[in-house]
């Protein structure tokens, strides 16, 4: 994974995977500290396997006994001198944090935050997204229950729909000066 | 700043055309499926999947979604994408990257041709 913004595709797919109705994507660059959190309320992880979750010999998938997606997500926090922390309650939902020095050399770009939001939103997903960025105090939210309010009943996937989120997320994103980030 | 009231203007022009599309069969839609677990996510399917969103919204082709999957098995072949053609035998295409993308779009959307030289026989 050489962005963040796949890393955070990959947990909410998680998310998606999960069940979860509504989905919040939180990245908040604050001083030093870049926060990224995920959280679901999806079926969530009985105790005995949330301690093995980071683990990548550990899996829901029958095919095969790798899971390399939380424990990818968590070498990058670790690696650029940040935490991880994963809390989860069946039935409830899960919560994943990851912090990191916005200046460690370690420390993987964001990336393309607008792609990925393209992506979590297009493909027939039933599960609701919130985005919320915010850099240095400026911030956006982005949120897909008011666009389909918007769309009124038009699907948010289609692709000409999908071009315009992309468009408007990138905007966004040089606004709040958070396309370097 | 943009904000989501700006789209008011697309949702007006594809609404007559969505009214006019539920009409039709539901079994008339082309569905290309990328691959989108980690695997697939870390060898490059979110450049792919957008890729398809986008050749597929600028030449304004209807009734064709895009739609991600989880992990299809072959982990070292990704990206994996499937094309599902009404009334056709689901074509699936391996290492797709997004210039391979837009020619499965011209060619076998479009006209009609599989790309054969990106089929999974090929790849092995």
């Amino acid at each position: 994974m050489r962005e963040l913004a796949l890393n955070i595709l990959d947990i909410a797919e998680n998310s998606v995977k999960a069940g979860a109705t509504l989905i919040r994507i939180s990245v908040k660059a604050e001083g030093e500290e870049l926060r990224i959190e995920i959280s679901d309320d999806g079926c969530g992880m009985d105790a005995e396997f949330l301690k093995r979750v980071t683990d990548p010999f550990t899996t829901t998938r029958t095919t095969r006994k790798v899971g390399m997606g939380i424990p990818l997500f968590k070498m990058a926090a670790e690696m650029a001198g940040g935490s991880f922390s994963i809390r989860s309650e069946k039935g409830v939902g899960t919560t994943v944090t990851a912090t990191f020095l916005r200046d460690h050399i370690d420390r993987a770009p964001l990336g393309d935050l607008s792609d990925t939001v393209v992506t979590l939103i297009g493909g027939e997903c039933k599960s609701e997204f919130v985005f919320e960025v915010s850099v240095d105090g400026k911030g956006f939210v982005f949120d897909t229950r008011e666009l389909k309010a918007e769309l009124d009943g038009v699907p948010v996937g289609e692709p000409e729909v999908l071009v315009f989120v992309r468009d408007m997320i990138k905007e966004n994103m040089i606004d709040i000066g958070g396309e370097t980030l | 700043m943009k904000s989501i009231a700006d789209i008011k203007a697309i949702r007006d022009k594809m609404k007559g055309q969505i009214n006019l599309r539920d009409n039709k069969d539901a079994d008339t839609e082309t569905r290309i499926v990328v691959g989108m677990a980690t695997c697939g996510i870390s060898a490059g399917a979110r450049p792919v999947f957008n890729a398809f969103v986008d050749d597929i919204a600028s030449r304004q082709l209807k009734n064709v979604k895009v739609t991600r999957t989880g992990c299809m098995g072959m982990c070292a072949l990704e990206p994996i994408v499937e094309v599902h053609v009404p009334g056709e035998e689901p074509v699936t295409y391996v290492h797709v990257d997004a210039e391979k993308a837009r020619k499965i779009v011209a060619n076998h959307i479009v006209n009609g041709n599989v790309c054969t030289e990106y089929l999974i026989g090929d790849n092995k």
